[in-house]
């Protein structure tokens, strides 16, 4: 479809140039997904599917609570269940049908806290202090959360955007607050204002078709061209203050597609293919997800047709600083930093996660993830990765929703591919990403496509919790591996956080342990950085000083630490070699 | 989550589920269907059908290869979501209206007209009529790349009228997987008509 190619917009163009400007984007080594792997052969069932494990173990598994599913079909979609959210000792799962909340104190033994039916999808949480987050889309949502739809077309009990519950009584969540939107609320991503910790901002991503203006004021779907109104081509922005939710309301609509020179607000990509042989790619006119990232004041949007990048220092008035295309992207769905900010991973929901995209015949490049490296606010193309094994077409499989692992000195994440199950995999090299470890069952039903799957997998607090659209909760526990080993995964579990919210990514700090200082020599020793003399030695210095105290351990990690000065001016890898001497350091001023 | 282009391999998967006592259980928390919502879905299969109807004659009559390639991904898309609306009727123990490779059949067995005056009487927005089928139909070259287009783009923005139609019925569209099924079409139509207007316009 050249004519199309011609006429995308300035912007896209220069980005696309720039992609082919990189001539070899590069990836994994195989051209399409692996039937030789175990993962592609797992018999099927709701309950009894064969599964795959790979460096990993799985704890717990809990169905859906009772009246959160549909004992005759187990792919309803008024009952699947969508992302999750962490506070504490909970993890909350959102839901087309309402939300649960989970206690997870024994990781391995999570329990049903609180099972709250209030239909209206996808449901997507987030939890800000005693405040719970929901999105809400359908057009039989329901102010007052009933499930009995509503019968009129213009009507002040429907209810789209996002719902606030106050959950300071965990059983009895209490609907505070409800912000309604023109285009319903798909995802959202909270952004706490660094300036007032009683104020938090919400982006609203919403997908639906606009709603009619008699029902919502200021909802037009009007040609942006002629429109300046129009709910297309934007995103809502929520101002919540925490401790009158009530008077939360929309207070901009940001024009992030906007084209820079001349401000027409329908200003990226206007759909369409690439040229022979590439995707079709869906029109710039809304965001799916979009991530915040407050400590690098930047955030991700994956828009339908782009990937953008937006300034977020004015965080009601986002300004968009940097826009990618790809010409192996159908839908831009989602986006996660490293913890850097140096890398960021696009996915591509290619197929809108229902459909089966991992098929042999299906390119490793489409419905993937994208990697580009972040420099000066201007991203570059660098690598694509993909699961690498094939899937059933009785699967519906794609990249999802995932998180990093706070490995140290590694960019490591897992990430949900519906029923491809969950990927735990290395993109440190953006160009050379590799699979360390998987979970997978065989299809939920092996006579018919029937939608299942991992919706999120994320890493909270040591475990990976996945959210399995017609399955239930799973708990997942890193096993050591040559690729990541014990010290690495002890060091990944000593970042602990209050809580953790999809889209919004905290940085991960790693204070000074004996495992973060032993994770950094292992990868030394993994990837030759030091001489493994040196490398032995080390370890063994490492482990008198644990053995020790006080004064004893103190000189000791300051020999340590002058020796590792030394080394990193001549090492193979002085960055790491650093951090090392930095965490030994940190070591020897916290011994007591 | 989003149901879009993958709407054809997919939402089946939605209507998989067979019986009505499925349904019947399911109504227990979610919303029934309405007649409007059944309605809907037996006049869009109808209303597709035109689509397919449509691209099929691409094939010997326009040399443009970008009208080819936007002929086969409305012919794919429509197939599939005829395909989805038929499972989704079956599931709600409603008959579906005949397939579109009936309909292509009957075509090419020469009952045609009969099938374009069973269109006209359908009243559903943005078909095209008999005359109007006609005149495609005999077309060659640039003239029929005109009629296509111009033709498509009233046939999808029909699409979007019955889908506001829908929206604007009391009680419709309430259940989930319709729901989702009608803003996808909302947005694959919408997406294929602005395309259009740009290969229309030769830009």
């Amino acid at each position: 479809m050249t004519r199309t190619f011609m006429r995308v917009p300035r912007a896209a163009c220069s980005a696309l140039l720039l992609l082919s400007a990189s001539a070899v984007v590069q990836g994994q080594t195989q051209s399409k997904p692996s039937i030789t792997d175990p993962r592609f052969s797992l018999r099927g069932g709701l309950t009894d599917a064969q599964e795959a494990i790979s460096n990993l173990t799985l704890l717990a598994h809990r169905p859906r609570p009772e009246g959160f599913f549909n004992p005759a079909d187990a792919g309803d979609f008024a009952f699947v269940n969508s992302d999750l959210a962490f506070d504490g000792k909970y993890a909350f799962i959102g839901g087309y049908h309402g939300f649960q909340i989970w206690d997870l104190s024994t990781p391995s033994n999570p329990t049903l806290r609180t099972a709250f039916p209030c239909p209206g999808g996808q449901g997507d949480l987030s939890v800000y202090r005693n405040l719970l987050f929901m999105s809400v889309e359908e057009n039989k949502g329901r102010v007052d959360c009933g499930g009995q739809g509503v019968s009129g077309t213009v009507s002040t009990e429907r209810f789209m955007g996002v719902r606030i519950f106050d959950i300071s009584d965990i059983d009895h969540p209490r609907q505070v607050g409800a912000v309604q939107t023109c285009r319903g609320s798909h995802t959202h991503t909270l952004l706490p204002d660094p300036k007032d910790a009683g104020t938090v901002f919400v982006y609203v991503s919403g997908t639906n078709d606009v709603r009619d203006g008699r029902e919502l004021a200021g909802c037009s779907d009007g040609d942006p061209k002629m429109d300046s109104t129009t709910a297309r081509f934007g995103i809502d922005v929520i101002k919540v203050p925490v401790a009158a939710p009530q008077d939360a309301r929309v207070v901009s609509r940001p024009r992030v597609f906007a084209d820079r020179r001349t401000n027409a607000i329908r200003g990226l990509w206007r759909g369409g293919t690439h040229g022979a042989g590439t995707q079709e790619t869906a029109e710039t006119d809304q965001c799916h997800d979009i991530t915040v990232y407050p400590a690098i004041g930047l955030a991700a949007g994956a828009c339908s047709g782009n990937g953008i990048l937006l300034d977020i220092s004015d965080p009601a008035n986002p300004k968009r600083v940097d826009e990618v295309i790809d010409p192996n992207f159908a839908y831009w769905h989602s986006a996660t930093f490293n913890n850097d900010g140096t890398t960021l991973l696009f996915s591509d929901e290619w197929g809108g996660g229902v459909g089966a995209k991992c098929r042999a015949t299906d390119k490793m490049t489409w419905g993937a993830n994208a990697i580009f490296s972040l420099r000066n606010r201007k991203l570059i193309p660098q690598g694509h990765y993909k699961l690498p094994s094939a899937q059933q077409a009785v699967e519906n499989c794609v990249a999802h929703n995932g998180t990093l692992i706070p490995v140290p000195g590694r960019d490591i994440m897992v990430q949900a591919w519906y029923q491809g199950g969950l990927s735990v995999f290395d993109f440190t090299n953006p160009r050379k990403p590799v699979e360390i470890a998987y979970f997978d069952r065989g299809p939920i039903n092996a006579a018919e496509l029937t939608l299942a799957g991992f919706w999120s997998a994320y890493w909270y607090n040591g475990h990976i919790y996945g959210s399995e659209i017609g399955r239930g909760l799973d708990v997942l526990e890193l096993k050591a591996s040559p690729m990541l080993t014990q010290n690495e995964i002890d060091a990944a579990k000593s970042v602990q956080f209050a809580g953790s919210n999809p889209q919004l990514q905290q940085k991960l700090v790693w204070a000074p342990s004996f495992a973060v200082a032993r994770a950094y020599v292992d990868q030394l020793d993994r990837g030759n950085g030091l001489p493994a003399a040196q490398i032995t030695s080390i370890m063994a210095t490492l482990g008198m000083a644990e053995q020790q105290s006080g004064d004893a351990r103190k000189a000791t990690l300051r020999a340590l630490g002058n020796r590792l000065d030394r080394a990193a001016a001549v090492a193979r890898d002085r960055s790491r070699v650093k951090a090392l001497a930095a965490t030994v350091k940190g070591l020897m001023e916290t011994a007591e | 989550m989003r149901v879009t282009h993958g709407i054809r391999t997919a939402l089946l998967l939605l209507m998989t589920c067979t019986g009505r006592q499925v349904a019947a259980q399911a109504a227990l928390a979610t919303r029934p269907v309405t007649g409007a919502d059944v309605r809907f879905m037996q006049d869009m299969i109808v209303h597709h059908s035109q689509a397919v109807e449509m691209t099929a004659l691409l094939a010997t009559r326009t040399r443009r290869a970008d009208l080819r390639s936007l002929g086969e991904r409305i012919a794919v898309s429509q197939t599939d979501e005829i395909d989805v609306m038929r499972r989704w009727l079956t599931r709600h123990g409603v008959p579906a209206p005949a397939a579109q490779s009936d309909a292509m059949a009957a075509h090419d067995a020469g009952s045609a007209h009969q099938a374009h005056d069973m269109h006209d009487m359908s009243g559903m927005p943005g078909m095209l009529n008999a005359r109007q089928m006609t005149a495609l139909r005999t077309a060659r070259g640039p003239a029929f790349d005109r009629l296509f287009l111009r033709g498509m783009i009233q046939h999808h923005t029909g699409a979007l009228t019955m889908v506001k139609a829908l929206m604007a019925t009391p009680g419709a569209a309430q259940e989930s997987a319709l729901n989702r099924f009608v803003n996808d079409v909302s947005a694959d139509q919408r997406a294929e008509i602005a395309r259009m207007r740009r290969l229309a316009s030769g830009k």
